[in-house]
């Protein structure tokens, strides 16, 4: 990066970091109860995290832009709440990993294989397409409501540093579990994509279509897959989601969010997930909390894309992103 | 046999450059304008006036507006929503606070509230490209939608959020029955697509095109990308800001924000697909498609003796549209306006196959 | 093929004073040098020619010209005017167009508005009077459909002008993209391969077109190619490049018995 837009991404940071702390400069707020909402944040960051994880994946592997992720968290978390009605846990959570990957096979073989090599727009139409079918499809079979999502999940929260820092600080034990599955997961794919030959694939793939299928990459079989997984990381979304907040519409308007946390840490990028998510749970929480009863609350709603919006003004191609070199 | 050029020679640029070159398209425009002002007026039926005739009016509007930014620039959009939200609310408040005003000044003026707002957010489209674009625009609409609910100046601070747009009058002349409304939105509707058809033909279109094609060539034969994106993006919210206007003042009537949020953005993006990228016409049968499909939706399973419930209606819709767009994406990519224009080919042909 | 041979009695331009000059350019990409020190010269009305082996930075030198590159070092002067990088509407503006390895055209576009296009620079009339379409811009646009209309004579694509550029063959697109270059009424033309893809008689063809280009208009021609019987009959002066350097500089008959050209083509023996 050059010298200047170097300077100028650290300028943007240090704005960011002196906002996140101005609070306790200027409002008086203590230390504890910063810690405490900045430890919010960053946990709500994980669950962002989370959704941005399968655009990624698909997007690194197939080049589309997958608007119907939050469809898909959606659709997942409904379908498991309401099969745990009639079955145990465990059983619900195999069969609707069955469906995810019924739902990927049927993705690729109605959607994406009609539409090989076609431009960047009409796939992304395409997908936000599937998202309404897919709202539509999951209502119809599992109804409306809104329902909550019991699996087990302690729901008391803990104080922690009751030593360090007088009264402790409160922390909700299920986004630390949460935080928790996500880590893992996360290292479970950045493994996946790095050291396995189908990763290597994956990557070939979302290169060039035509490139990889003339060196014997089966195009079909990998989108299968990733769209399988992309449909796990969607599974395991929803039940954490689900489990917090319940199971209802709203669920796939925060899954929108994940748009601006996967621009902010560039749409190649598996750690650019992470630290986008992470970044734009924190800002929105700390925004929401010391800035919103300033302009009248509901911040949040905007907040994250506004974020996204002056970063890329800054670097175009995210965080992590790879950066575009136009060739003529 | 109908449909035949031959015979029809052009003999100077202006007679080629000319809008309907072919006779026969000139006789089927001025033909189907004739009976769109003058005898549907007087034949339609009321429900058809404001459940299907005035939306697509100014549906197709707003579609050409979004269609000049996406179709011919190459500027993905998620804020449509937004942009009509501000050319609605500026023209209330121009409206109310200035109630000498003549109308179609109101929706001028709204129209280039709209313009501002669309060439500030329209700034970004310099550096950022593509989908990064399209989710910066959702900027545009969420933070729009915000600054209309909770800031009480646009509202007049009405206490529910929801104003009520005061009644229309023109030259003096009251504007209260659908046919009235309907006559009203088609004058506006045709004057701004001939405007925009000629804005495509010329130097500013050729501009977009090319920006959108190849952006790095065009600047290297002389088309400034800011000129050529934020002229797109100025025209685009004009149209769509007058739309925005016009949907809240002719056919609604009064509106509460939710009217222009994010679904209204996704539903005019569909219209400009499903109609055609980068055709005028395509807004427009784009548009009739999206008006058209919910009603006949509604009307089929009764139509066929199944009774279902509102709510079943509304999802199978959901499903119905979903699977329609993936449909067309693979069918036609280039919508209905593709389909258009290969059918007059064949027509040209016609009896024979090729 | 000796295009010279053939018409002997078609009378040679004069040769003016440099209107293009590189000094010192040196590009790199992140580790990769695609050029290092490049300087020569283009004489007004001259055609020069740039070759070289595949992935010398030929294209890369026309882009820095262009200003779609910008070098880390040297200079670029141009009709008297020195910088240390273009930009693509200023160069645009001065004078200088150019065609493309990889065509470039605007695919959604008509041969007509490709070329129109080209055009574009030139045209003046603001929004609001191109919305209506009268008066000044509707006899704007006429007149410079005229100049267009004139192009495709002279590049012979009558019968294709308004068919979608994106349909029509190869080296049809090939001569779109010179025409939407000669629309500009350019001062120096750059041809990045003009005769990439095409067979005898499209080369002929294509060889006719530039020299009726310099001949009548008096263009200034910087050609990129790899047929060395093109170059060596169309060029008054050649610049070999080789591994971003430039390694020769002279007539073609110089260049051509020039050892260190004979060894970047052939290679050397270790």
């Amino acid at each position: 990066m050059s010298a200047p837009a170097r300077n100028l991404t650290l300028a943007f940071f240090a704005l960011l970091a002196f906002g996140a702390v101005s609070p306790m400069l200027f409002q008086g707020v203590r230390f504890p109860q910063w810690l405490e909402i900045v430890i919010g944040g960053l946990m709500s960051g994980v669950l962002y995290s989370l959704v941005a994880l399968g655009l990624v994946l698909i997007f690194k592997a197939s080049g589309v832009f997958n608007f119907a992720q939050g469809a898909m968290v959606l659709f997942a978390a409904l379908a498991l709440v309401r099969l745990m009605a009639h079955v145990p846990f465990a059983v619900a959570l195999a069969l609707v990993l069955v469906l995810m990957v019924a739902l990927a096979w049927l993705v690729e073989r109605l959607v994406l294989r009609p539409l090989v090599n076609q431009e960047g727009i009409v796939l992304f139409m395409a997908t936000l397409g599937i998202a309404y079918f897919l709202n539509g499809l999951g209502q119809f079979v599992w109804g409306a409501d809104v329902y909550t999502l019991d699996v087990g999940m302690p729901k008391e929260p803990k104080i922690i540093l009751d030593r360090v820092f007088e009264g402790g600080i409160l922390v909700s034990t299920e986004d630390v579990i949460a935080a928790i599955i996500a880590g893992l997961l996360v290292a479970a794919l950045a493994l996946f994509f790095q050291r396995t030959s189908t990763g290597r694939a994956l990557r070939a793939v979302a290169d060039d279509h035509q490139a990889a299928q003339s060196i014997g990459i089966p195009l079909n079989r990998i989108w299968v897959i990733v769209w399988s997984v992309a449909g796990l990381v969607a599974l395991v979304a929803g039940v954490v989601w689900g489990s917090k907040l319940g199971v209802q519409f709203s669920l796939q308007l925060i899954a929108l969010k994940a748009l601006p946390v996967v621009i902010l840490g560039g749409f190649t990028s598996i750690p650019g997930a992470i630290v986008g998510g992470l970044l734009i749970g924190l800002g929105e929480k700390l925004s929401e909390v010391y800035l919103g009863p300033l302009l009248g609350g509901g911040i949040e709603n905007w907040f994250a894309y506004v974020l996204a919006l002056v970063f890329l003004l800054f670097r175009p191609e995210g965080l992590f992103g790879e950066k575009i070199i136009d060739r003529v | 046999m109908i449909y035949r050029e031959t015979g029809q020679f052009r003999t100077s640029y202006a007679s080629d450059q000319q809008l309907f070159p072919i006779l026969q398209d000139r006789v089927l425009v001025i033909g189907f304008l004739a009976f769109a002002f003058v005898v549907v007026p007087f034949v339609a039926s009321d429900y058809l006036f404001r459940a299907i005739l005035t939306p697509f009016l100014i549906l197709s509007l707003a579609a050409l507006g979004l269609n000049i930014l996406v179709g011919y620039c190459g500027q993905l959009s998620l804020g449509t929503g937004g942009f009509m939200a501000v050319g609605a609310y500026a023209a209330y408040n121009l409206a109310v606070r200035i109630p000498s005003l003549n109308l179609i000044v109101v929706f001028v003026l709204a129209g280039l509230c709209a313009t501002l707002v669309g060439a500030l957010f329209g700034i970004p489209s310099l550096r950022i490209k593509g989908f990064y674009l399209a989710v910066t625009t959702l900027a545009a609409q969420f933070f729009l939608d915000w600054l209309f609910s909770r800031v009480g100046w646009f509202t007049n601070d009405s206490s529910s959020g929801s104003v009520a747009a005061p009644p229309l009058e023109l030259f003096g002349h009251p504007i209260q029955g659908p046919a009235e409304k309907y006559l009203l939105v088609l004058s506006i509707v045709s004057v701004f697509a001939l405007l925009a058809k000629n804005l495509t033909r010329g130097a500013v279109g050729r501009s977009w095109m090319a920006t959108r094609d190849m952006d790095v060539a065009a600047e290297v034969i002389g088309i400034r990308p800011l000129y050529a994106k934020l002229t797109a993006f100025a025209v685009s919210s004009f149209y769509v800001g007058v739309a925005g206007a016009m949907w809240g003042f002719v056919y609604l009537g009064g509106w509460e924000p939710l009217a222009f949020d994010v679904n209204r953005s996704f539903e005019l993006l569909f219209m400009v697909i499903i109609g055609g990228l980068g055709s005028i016409l395509g807004s427009f049968l784009g548009a009739a498609f999206i008006v058209i499909l919910p009603i006949a939706l509604n009307r089929l399973p009764s139509a066929l003796g199944v009774p279902l419930s509102t709510a079943t209606v509304s999802e199978l819709e959901l499903m119905v549209f979903g699977g329609l767009i993936v449909f067309f994406l693979i069918a036609e990519p280039r919508g209905l306006a593709r389909l258009w224009a290969i059918g007059k080919e064949k027509l040209r042909l016609w009896p024979f196959p090729h | 093929m000796n295009l010279r041979e053939l018409e002997p009695q078609r009378a040679r331009r004069e040769l003016g004073a440099p209107i293009l000059a590189l000094e010192g350019i040196s590009l790199a990409f992140g580790g990769v040098k695609a050029l290092a020190e490049v300087s020569f010269d283009v004489r007004e009305h001259e055609i020069r020619a740039i070759i070289g082996p595949n992935g010398a930075g030929k294209s890369s030198l026309l882009n820095v010209i262009n200003g779609v590159y910008r070098p880390q070092q040297g200079r670029i002067t141009f009709r008297g005017e020195a910088r240390a990088h273009m930009e693509p509407h200023h160069v645009a503006a001065m004078g200088i167009a150019r065609t493309f390895q990889s065509l470039a055209l605007f695919k959604g576009m008509t041969v007509l508005e490709n070329i129109l296009a080209g055009r574009n620079l030139m045209m003046r009339s603001n929004l609001f009077l191109q919305a209506l379409r009268i008066g000044p811009a509707l006899a704007e646009e006429i007149r410079h459909r005229r100049r267009v209309e004139e192009v495709i004579d002279f590049l012979e694509i009558q019968h294709v002008r308004k068919t979608v550029v994106g349909r029509l063959p190869y080296g049809l697109q090939k001569r779109v993209d010179l025409g939407r270059a000669l629309a500009a009424e350019p001062k120096v033309l750059l041809l990045d391969e003009p005769m990439a893809g095409m067979n005898i008689e499209e080369k002929q063809d294509m060889s006719r077109f530039i020299l009726d280009v310099n001949d009548e208009f008096g263009t200034t021609i910087v050609l990129i190619e790899h047929d060395m019987g093109v170059v060596m009959d169309l060029s008054d002066r050649v610049v070999v490049l080789d591994y971003g350097r430039k390694i020769a500089d002279g007539t073609p008959a110089e260049v051509r018995s020039s050892q260190a050209v004979v060894d970047a083509y052939l290679g050397v023996k270790h």
